[in-house]
Parts: structure tokens; C-alpha cells; sequence
């Protein structure tokens, strides 16, 4: 197993404060936003957002966490159930704009799942994604509307993004070894 | 006993019959996950597509009201096909066997069996001929793992998470109760300071199984008491739970009258009074008020009634999901 690193730290949180400034523009503004990550490396990106916002506007986004487990498609397919993370969803989504934050923008069937999810909460005004990384290979027709940096992969490599709330330091790595789809999907979620 | 807190990372039980097969981090992997569904329970939609597509089948062979529909609930909010079998206007009333029965189910597509039988074991033998997945909604006098969880969920939301030294007092017909012998596998493994009170008569045999449980003999689950004296049992209890005085079951005079049992054991608010404050009063229902416990206690604000109903579609949804998922090689049960 090689692990070569495609971001600093620094280079992520460049991204962020980058991402910022683009959700803020495209919204004219932050009225209405919300941003909600998903479990789990979304949840610390999507609050480092919406403090990258508060930094430059003065305002304090309602930030949430969502857990797309049970609107996975996948359940009868993977070798173990996977485990809950809780969603937390504390203001109301009615004709809000939701910015999505995930780490990894792969198949796309995650984002495919939180949309899903988000849609039981209530009816948001739109639904916008931001990712750390996308690398490709979607097998749905979904776009990430602000990206950190984009990554050409192969199907056999492994994005792992490292967040200091998480894993204690703020890298994101690739790996060449081999796995199973299965495993490398696992492990991308 | 054990003190673990971290659940197991992942389910590995094909069937769930009774809750003695699990391991601390089990229960509390069931329990984290039943937190979540209760979450979902308080959502606008109520509704997530974990199982879509999945056939849940309810065989009931006893009388069941709240069981069967909080099963029947707790498919449909994790999307699941519900088929629902009444023992009373099936061929079961022509004479099939319960083999014919089960395997004319899965013939029609049942995945995930529920089902709930008089016979203690009956879902043992279910188990052994059916490929799915068995849960047992009460068998005979065996167990009724559902309602264990349910109310270890219901007690670990109210008194907090580690019950390890709580005292919970199961007081009635202690003989006759699946609810009863199941919460023992539960609450030992939890830690909890476990008395089983009733008449002599509804306690028969419980000596011996509390001889076997002392001294951790089983492992993993601590040791509990056996005793005639109510007051004892609700003296500084954090639980009290009354159980069903099952006049189905009551052959052979084990008690002199109802009005006599609700005398000397009913849960009066005199006896609840006995216990610490803060206590919670239990009952898995339903309930002959004025009998096993006065009508003013099952309403008080100590009764937790209502909600060990509404945790039991949460803990049953969780059950479902973790059933439903997971593969063939990892299940410790043996595959036919």
C-alpha cells in the first residue's frame, strides 16, 4: 500500500475558505442559507464553512449533520450493516437553500441518499453540494456546485480525507492498493 | 458481568428467539441503533427506505394487540411489505402444522418471520425450517425478546445509561412470563440489581434458576433475587414493573382470588411509595387495573406505560434493520 498526499492542510483549508466565499456569492448573500454535512467527515467540513462565513459576513449559518444510512441503496449488498451516526437537523428546512458538504464525491449515490433524506425533512427552496474532493466516476447524473479540488482517479485507488476532529490531523491521501469495489466504496462512505 | 460500553461493531444473528444469545456490546449495539430510529419516529415522515422492498411476514398464534402492531409499524416505517397472518382465519384453523404453515410463507416470498406462538420453543423449529429471519414476538412462557429490549431501552432513557447497581423490581406471575425470563438474560447482562417477587406458587422454579445465576455462573450476567415480601422488593427500587396476572394460565388454585393477589402484591401507591424517588413504575400490558397495579399508579407521573409502547416500535424498527441486513457467512447461526 503506497499513500501519496493530494492535499496539505494548509491546501484544504485554503479550499474551504475558497468554497466560502463561492456559497456566499452564488446565494448573493446568506440569507437563507443552511448548510448540513454528512456524517462523518462532512459534519467537521460543512461547520468549517459556516465558520469561514462568519469570518467574512458576520453571520452564523444553521449548521446540521445528516445520516444517510437508511436511505442507502445498498443494504442487501454489503457484508455488514452499517453503522448509524445520528442526524441532527436543527431548524427547519422549508424554503431554505441547503448546502450539502461532503468529503469525497464518488458515485454519487451518497448525495443521491441525502437528497432523499433531506426531502422527508421538509421542502428546502434548493439543494446545493460542496465537496473537499471530487474524484470522478459518478454512475448518477449529479455535479457538485463547489469543489476543493478536483482529483482524476482510478476505480482501484482510495481518496481518504483526514480531518483534525476526527483523525487529528487535516491530509487528504490516495492509495494504489488493490481492494475490492465493495471494500473501496465502504471505505469512500 | 460486563461493563463495555462501545457496541459491537456488527450484527451477526441470523434469528433473534431470545435475547440469552447476546453479547453487552450487542445490546447496546440494538440500543444504539433503536435510539436512531426513534429519531426517525420524530420526524415529519416517519418514513425511511432502509428495508424498501422487503417482505415482513406477522404469524400470530396468540392474541396479541400491541406487539403485532408495533411490529406491523415498525416494517412499514422502514418501508417494508407487511403480510399479516391471523392464526383465526387461516388453514391453521383446517389443521395445518406449523412446519406446512412456515413454509407455505416463505413460499409466498416471507423474508423476515415474526411470529408469536403458545408453545415455548415453537420458534426454534420455526427457525430450523425457514431460510430467513426468525424474531420471536412471545413464545409460551420462553421469552418475549422484544419487550427485553424495549424495556431495557425505556429504563437506560430514563435513569440513564448504565444500570449497572440499579435496583428493578419485577413483581406478579412470574411463572407464566415470557417478559419476565427474557428481561432476566437482559438486565443481569446489564448489570442491574434484579428481584423477582410474586406468590410462591407464580415463583416456582425461580430459585433455581437464581442459584444458577449466582456468583456469575453465566457469563456475563450477574446474579438475582427471588422473594414473597413486595416491600422488600420496592424498597429503594428505581424500577418497579408489574406483570399481567394471566388468567389463561391460572389451572389448579396457584392463587386463592384475584382480590387476595391484588391485595398483598397489587402496585398500590402505598408500595411505590416505598421505592426511591424518581423511581419509574413498568408494565408490559396489558394491564388488569385494580389487580396487578391500581389504576392512580398506572396513570401517575411515574409510569413510563406509554412510552415503553412507543419505544417498542423504535427498538422492533432497529431489530428489523439489523435482521435484514448483514450476510449468510457471518451469521453464527448454523445455515440449513
Amino acid at each position: 500500500m503506497t499513500d501519496r498526499q493530494i492535499m496539505t492542510g494548509d491546501e484544504i483549508r485554503r479550499a474551504i475558505v475558497r468554497i466560502s466565499h463561492e456559497i456566499v456569492e452564488k446565494q448573493a448573500g446568506t440569507q437563507g442559507l443552511a448548510l448540513v454535512g454528512i456524517q462523518r467527515r462532512g459534519v467537521p467540513l460543512a461547520q468549517r464553512v459556516a465558520d469561514a462565513i462568519a469570518e467574512h459576513e458576520g453571520i452564523l449559518l444553521p449548521v446540521g449533520a445528516l445520516d444517510i444510512t437508511f436511505y442507502r441503496d445498498d443494504l442487501s449488498l454489503v457484508a455488514e450493516q452499517p453503522m448509524v451516526k445520528g442526524t441532527d437537523l436543527p431548524f427547519d428546512l422549508n424554503g431554505v437553500t441547503v448546502v450539502v458538504v461532503d468529503d469525497v464525491l464518488y458515485t454519487g449515490r451518497t448525495v443521491r441518499a441525502a437528497m432523499d433524506a433531506l426531502i422527508d425533512f421538509g421542502r428546502p427552496r434548493a439543494i446545493r453540494l460542496a465537496v473537499l474532493i471530487d474524484r470522478g466516476h459518478r454512475e448518477l447524473p449529479i455535479r457538485a456546485d463547489h469543489v476543493g479540488k478536483n482529483v482524476p482517479t482510478s476505480r482501484e485507488e482510495i481518496v481518504h480525507v483526514h480531518v483534525a476532529e476526527i483523525d487529528g490531523s487535516d491530509e487528504v491521501t490516495i492509495s494504489r492498493q488493490i481492494r475490492t469495489t465493495e471494500a473501496a466504496e465502504a471505505a469512500d462512505r | 458481568m460486563t461493563t463495555a460500553t462501545t457496541p459491537a461493531a456488527t450484527w451477526r444473528h441470523r434469528h433473534l428467539i431470545d435475547v440469552d444469545v447476546l453479547t453487552w456490546p450487542e445490546f447496546e449495539l440494538i440500543m444504539r441503533v433503536s435510539e436512531e430510529m426513534k429519531g426517525i419516529l420524530a420526524r415529519p415522515i416517519r418514513k425511511v427506505p432502509a428495508l424498501n422492498g422487503r417482505r415482513v411476514t406477522t404469524l400470530f398464534y396468540e392474541a396479541s394487540t400491541r406487539t403485532r402492531v408495533s411490529f406491523e409499524a415498525a416494517a412499514r416505517n422502514l418501508s417494508a411489505d407487511v403480510v399479516s397472518v391471523s392464526t383465526a382465519t387461516s388453514s391453521v384453523t383446517k389443521g395445518e402444522s406449523l412446519v406446512d404453515t412456515v413454509r407455505t410463507l416463505e413460499a409466498l416470498g416471507a423474508e423476515i418471520l415474526v411470529m408469536r406462538h403458545a408453545v415455548s420453543g415453537a420458534p426454534y423449529l420455526a427457525a430450523e425450517i425457514f431460510s430467513g429471519h426468525v424474531l420471536n414476538g412471545g413464545d409460551g412462557w420462553h421469552a418475549h425478546p422484544t419487550q427485553a429490549l424495549l424495556d431495557l431501552y425505556t429504563m437506560r432513557e430514563k435513569l440513564g445509561h448504565d444500570l449497572r447497581g440499579k435496583k428493578v423490581a419485577i413483581v406478579g406471575d412470574i411463572l407464566h412470563s415470557r417478559v419476565a425470563r427474557s428481561n432476566i438474560w437482559s438486565l443481569t447482562a446489564a448489570g442491574a440489581d434484579l428481584w423477582l417477587c410474586g406468590p410462591a406458587t407464580l415463583l416456582r422454579g425461580m430459585d433455581r434458576w437464581a442459584v444458577a445465576w449466582s456468583g456469575g455462573a453465566i457469563p456475563g450476567h450477574g446474579r438475582f433475587n427471588v422473594t414473597s415480601d413486595v416491600n422488600a422488593a420496592v424498597k429503594d427500587a428505581d424500577v418497579v414493573m408489574g406483570l399481567r396476572i394471566q388468567r389463561e394460565r391460572m389451572q389448579g388454585g396457584l392463587l386463592p382470588s384475584l382480590r387476595e393477589y391484588a391485595a398483598r402484591f397489587g402496585l398500590t401507591a402505598e408500595r411505590v411509595a416505598l421505592t426511591k424517588p424518581g423511581a419509574i413504575v413498568m408494565h408490559p400490558g396489558p394491564m388488569n387495573e385494580g389487580v396487578e397495579i391500581a389504576p392512580d399508579v398506572a396513570v401517575s407521573g411515574r409510569s413510563v406505560i406509554l412510552d415503553q409502547v412507543a419505544n417498542g416500535v423504535a427498538v422492533r424498527m432497529a431489530l428489523l434493520y439489523l435482521l435484514a441486513g448483514g450476510h449468510e457467512a457471518t451469521h453464527v447461526e448454523t445455515v440449513r
